[in-house]
């Protein structure tokens, strides 16, 4: 027996799947996950994996949660320990009181234990040998029988693992039938030889709803084919190739011509992220809706591209799956560290609109809605999505499409225009939004024509490198960012059950941790109102909320506050009224980092007065 | 400068094109670059070739770069729109274009320093992707904006104009377009019209990647002694394997030369080219045959130029793609968006 008291809980626990990449064991997992999600209980999984194909540990997290909070919580409660390499960490890292589950084949000394957990062993590699001699099916059936074995001792339903693998292997009967033994092997060995259930239990609830199950990456893809776009060019690089990959399945489910089986869509993988943001950049010149998937290494290279889209105006869209920097940083870990990287992209004075999801489904809204944008401002758009959002499955409310919706494609001066005798000049601001009207190559014979570059021109397109003529444009565009303010999605607040003078500035994934936070601090007696930004430039809401509030925390994931500054920037915050929380170890952040946090500075606050602190 | 106003009036008696064109529909602004520019002529010769093969001037999209090149599409087509990119990125942006409307004609100018030095990569893909156009260098070996510095089609052992021998090895973009797949590959001379204009033309009436060097002394840096991008240098290596007439069903374009051997290359939108043959051994329809042709000569010093290889049955990144008739720009939610009834089985699908 533990000498700790061994951890009791349904339906409110971590387990932390430990294995060694390419062994097949992620759809293993992922069915896991799954099969908790049909027991109506709610999962926020998150794999953990090496910038590697083969070899190299990775880890698969379950967070199971009836309450729904979907963010990362931090420790591990049950240990599924499949990988040698890296053992000593992972029992290192469980609870104490928590339950340490292994391949129990080859004795291992009493040393590589702990005395605070309950350790469950179980032969896996002898039942799968005794079964099995392909090596192949040995490795993959493996994954399913400490599934099988997990289902007993958490005291799943197996018919709801049968019916995911019946899903899964629809029409190829045989792989369902060894599938499904499998499972049963190590479900019967379990219920056989060791005490089922233990502490932690999984019981059927009713808070899933209609929610769905998916990738940020995949939900933004989906957006992308709904908003209108034809056009995608991307360049391999971790976090956002399964964005294009996504694009890519669904487009070829989606659109085509069912009549003559032809395209309505092109994709090129660019020679690199240059050539991919030129083609975007080509193509929404052209009149087409276009975009590319990357992350902050290919920002870095398209930057120059992006200043021309700001100066020249052309509509593009960039979905930026952010990984942790700086150079090729840690490419597998999560951030939110290219906030001044994209605001301010470009060398001269730039500003280009940033939209944050929060969830893969806003992903899926303002992946369409960055399309609208694009063209109605005729400027780059940034959607700015991150790995945790991107790489794992989250439960969100499932997508939504108005069908009376049509795209707007902005101010387009088209034949019949122009033939009316309507004035055209590319860069004029005929309706004080600063927004010009731009006709499509090829429009009229005679009529609307221009020169689009890089360098200075006047309201006609002219080549002018007069200084008023320069300022007279760059002050237009400044009038357009303005207009942006109010296209863009709006600062969503909450406030607290009772007045408070502070408040909480957050943005994309850290919500979920956010959200649940809010409840931890309100529990230790600390109340705030909170903001969750949604776009850049932000709405003038942004500023009034900081003004309401003595001190503003601002959470965020990277090291130099990057939102913070932002904020001070553009709307001349004195900085000491916002209060930075920064997360940046490239794991995605926990409600008890912000809650410790914030907690920690609320108390400090209650223990010097207020103008002590600021002298 | 550009700004300045060029005069619309002119002869009454200037012949029309079966459009009713004339060769004033085709112009653009006022040169900017030196007088005596090898561009100029160029400029004159996409003129020449879009009268002569009546297209319509807004039906062309002209795209460039940076650089002395990269400003002449403001000199040409001025009812065209026209896109002055990125330094080496025209074909990036030419080919995201291109996938947008596959309906218009693409001009991709460029030159030495935009595609054989910082844009070799982009120049390189596109050709490999057989994008449909018509790409043009306009190549004197010299960044002349810049003033004179060696691009990377300087020849080894050539001088600067301040005197310094070039000690790196050219590029030969031909020899690499031919090797890349290029389904139409010419070299030209700027100072040579009667073999550049029929190029041109029947470059653009070619389906797919169709590329022309075109060498053209740079009048303030390059045209010394010492130089072998100099119109006395080019004249005297210059050692043309073919001229070639343009029939796209009408009159063929006036060419004043010796009638060779002539062989009719049927393109695949239907329009013929004849091939004038001056040197018996050179075979347009061999690509392994041309690049050893290529090194042999360029090896003796010697510039060859003409219609180089000629696929007649090319194909282009639309037909890889498969992509559906209609340019995408013109297409609409209602082609485009799924609806919600998709979407809600979507949705299950992610349950």
């Amino acid at each position: 027996m533990p000498d700790q008291s061994p951890i009791s809980s349904v339906n409110d626990f971590v387990v932390r799947f430990a294995n060694v990449n390419g062994s097949g064991s992620a759809s293993a997992n992922e069915l896991f996950a799954r099969a908790i999600l049909r027991h109506g209980v709610p999962v926020s999984p998150r794999n953990i994996f090496p910038s590697n194909i083969q070899g190299l540990p990775t880890w698969y997290e379950v967070r199971v949660t009836e309450d729904g909070h979907l963010g990362a919580r931090g420790g591990v409660d049950l240990m599924v320990a499949m990988n040698p390499q890296t053992w000593d960490k992972d029992v290192a890292g469980i609870e104490p009181g928590g339950y340490l589950f292994y391949d129990s084949t080859k004795p291992l000394p009493q040393t590589k234990f702990r005395a605070d957990i309950t350790v469950i062993g179980v032969p896996l590699t002898a039942i799968t040998n005794s079964t099995y001699t392909d090596p192949r099916q040995r490795q993959l059936f493996k994954n399913i029988i400490y599934l099988g074995a997990l289902c007993a001792l958490l005291d799943m339903d197996p018919k709801l693992i049968e019916q995911l693998i019946g899903e899964q292997y629809k029409g190829k009967e045989k792989l369902l039938s060894s599938n499904v033994h499998a499972l049963h092997l190590g479900r019967d060995w379990a219920l056989q030889n060791l005490k089922c259930p233990i502490g932690l239990r999984v019981r059927k609830a009713d808070a899933v709803g209609d929610r769905i199950f998916i990738e940020g990456n995949s939900a933004a893809a989906l957006g992308a084919v709904y908003g209108g776009a034809t056009v995608c060019a991307w360049y391999p690089i971790t976090p956002s190739s399964s964005l294009a990959d996504a694009f890519t399945t669904h487009c070829k489910r989606l659109r085509h011509d069912p009549a003559t089986g032809k395209a309505k869509y092109a994709i090129v993988q660019g020679e690199d992220e240059l050539a991919s943001i030129g083609i975007v950049i080509g193509a929404g010149w052209n009149g087409a809706r276009a975009f590319t998937a990357t992350s902050g290494p290919g920002i870095s290279l398209m930057t120059e591209f992006i200043g021309l889209s700001y100066f020249a105006e052309i509509p593009a869209v960039i979905m930026n799956v952010q990984r942790a920097g700086p150079s090729t940083g840690m490419p597998t870990r999560t951030q939110q560290c290219d906030i001044i990287a994209c605001a301010y992209a470009s060398h001269g004075d730039t500003k280009h609109v940033l939209l944050f999801p929060e969830d893969p489904a806003e992903a899926f809204e303002f992946a369409a809605q960055a399309f609208d944008l694009a063209e109605r401002l005729q400027t780059t758009i940034f959607l700015m999505l991150d790995l945790d959002i991107g790489m794992n499955h989250r439960l969100c409310r499932p997508l939504k499409w108005d069908d009376a919706r049509q795209y707007d494609r902005g101010k387009v001066m088209t034949a019949e225009m122009l033939d009316d005798g309507r004035d055209f000049g590319r860069y004029l601001d005929v309706d004080g939004d600063g927004i010009p009207f731009r006709t499509y190559p090829g429009t009229h014979p005679t009529k609307g024509s221009f020169f689009t570059r890089g360098t200075s021109r006047d309201r006609y397109a002219r080549y002018s490198e007069e200084g008023a003529v320069y300022a007279d444009n760059m002050q237009r565009l400044l009038r357009k960012f303005e207009t942006a303010q109010d296209m863009v999605p709006r600062p969503l607040q909450a406030n607290a059950a009772k007045p408070t003078k502070y408040g909480v500035i957050y943005f994309g994934s850290t919500a979920p941790a956010m959200d649940e936070a809010i409840q931890l601090l309100e529990a230790r007696g600390h109340a705030l109102d909170r903001m969750r930004i949604r776009a850049f430039p932000f709405h003038s809401s942004v500023a009034s909320f900081i003004a309401d509030h003595d001190f503003v925390y601002v959470v965020e994931q990277n090291r130099d506050a990057q939102l913070r500054t932002l904020i001070v920037n553009e709307n001349g915050i004195d900085p000491v009224r916002l209060v930075p929380i920064r997360h940046y170890d490239g794991t995605p952040i926990t409600a008890r980092f912000i809650a410790d946090s914030i907690g920690e500075h609320q108390d400090q606050l209650k223990l010097t007065p207020l103008r002590k602190v600021k002298s | 400068m550009t700004y300045l106003a060029k005069p619309k009036f002119h002869h009454p008696g200037l012949t029309k094109n079966r459009l009713g064109y004339t060769h004033r529909d085709y112009e653009g602004k006022i040169s900017t670059l030196c007088a005596g520019c090898g561009h100029d002529s160029i400029t004159a010769s996409i003129i020449e070739a879009c009268y002569e093969l009546s297209i319509e001037p807004h039906r062309v999209a002209k795209i460039s770069g940076i650089g002395c090149s990269s400003k002449t599409p403001d000199y040409f087509l001025g009812n065209s729109h026209g896109f002055n990119s990125v330094h080496g990125r025209m074909p990036s942006v030419l080919t995201g274009a291109n996938l947008a409307n596959r309906d218009l004609i693409y001009l991709g100018v460029s030159g030495d320093g935009d595609s054989a030095s910082i844009g070799f990569g982009q120049f390189a893909h596109s050709i490999r992707r057989g994008v449909n156009m018509t790409y043009i260098v306009e190549n004197n070996g010299v960044y002349g904006l810049t003033k004179g510095q060696f691009s990377a089609t300087a020849d080894r052992g050539s001088k600067s104009k301040k005197g310094v021998t070039n000690t790196d090895n050219a590029v030969d973009l031909v020899a690499i377009a031919l090797q890349l797949g290029a389904s139409f590959v010419a070299r030209s001379f700027s100072g040579d019209k009667t073999q550049l204009v029929p190029l041109i033309a029947a470059a653009i009436e070619h389906k797919g990647a169709a590329f022309i060097d075109v060498i053209s002394p740079c009048i303030a840096f390059n045209n010394h002694a010492g130089s072998t991008k100099s119109f006395d240098y080019v004249r005297e290596h210059n050692d043309a394997v073919n001229r070639l007439d343009v029939l796209t069903g009408r009159e063929p374009i006036s060419v004043d030369y010796a009638p060779g051997t002539v062989q009719v290359v049927e393109q695949h939108d239907g329009s013929k080219i004849a091939l004038r043959k001056i040197d018996a051994d050179y075979d347009a329809h061999d690509r392994v045959g041309a690049l050893a042709f290529l090194q042999k000569h360029a090896a003796k010093g010697q510039i060859v130029t003409g219609l180089l290889y000629v696929d007649p049955d090319s194909e282009d990144l639309h037909s890889h793609l498969n992509t559906i008739e209609q340019p995408l720009n013109r297409l609409e939610a209602d082609v485009l968006c799924p609806g919600s009834a998709a979407l809600d089985k979507i949705n299950a699908s992610f349950r």
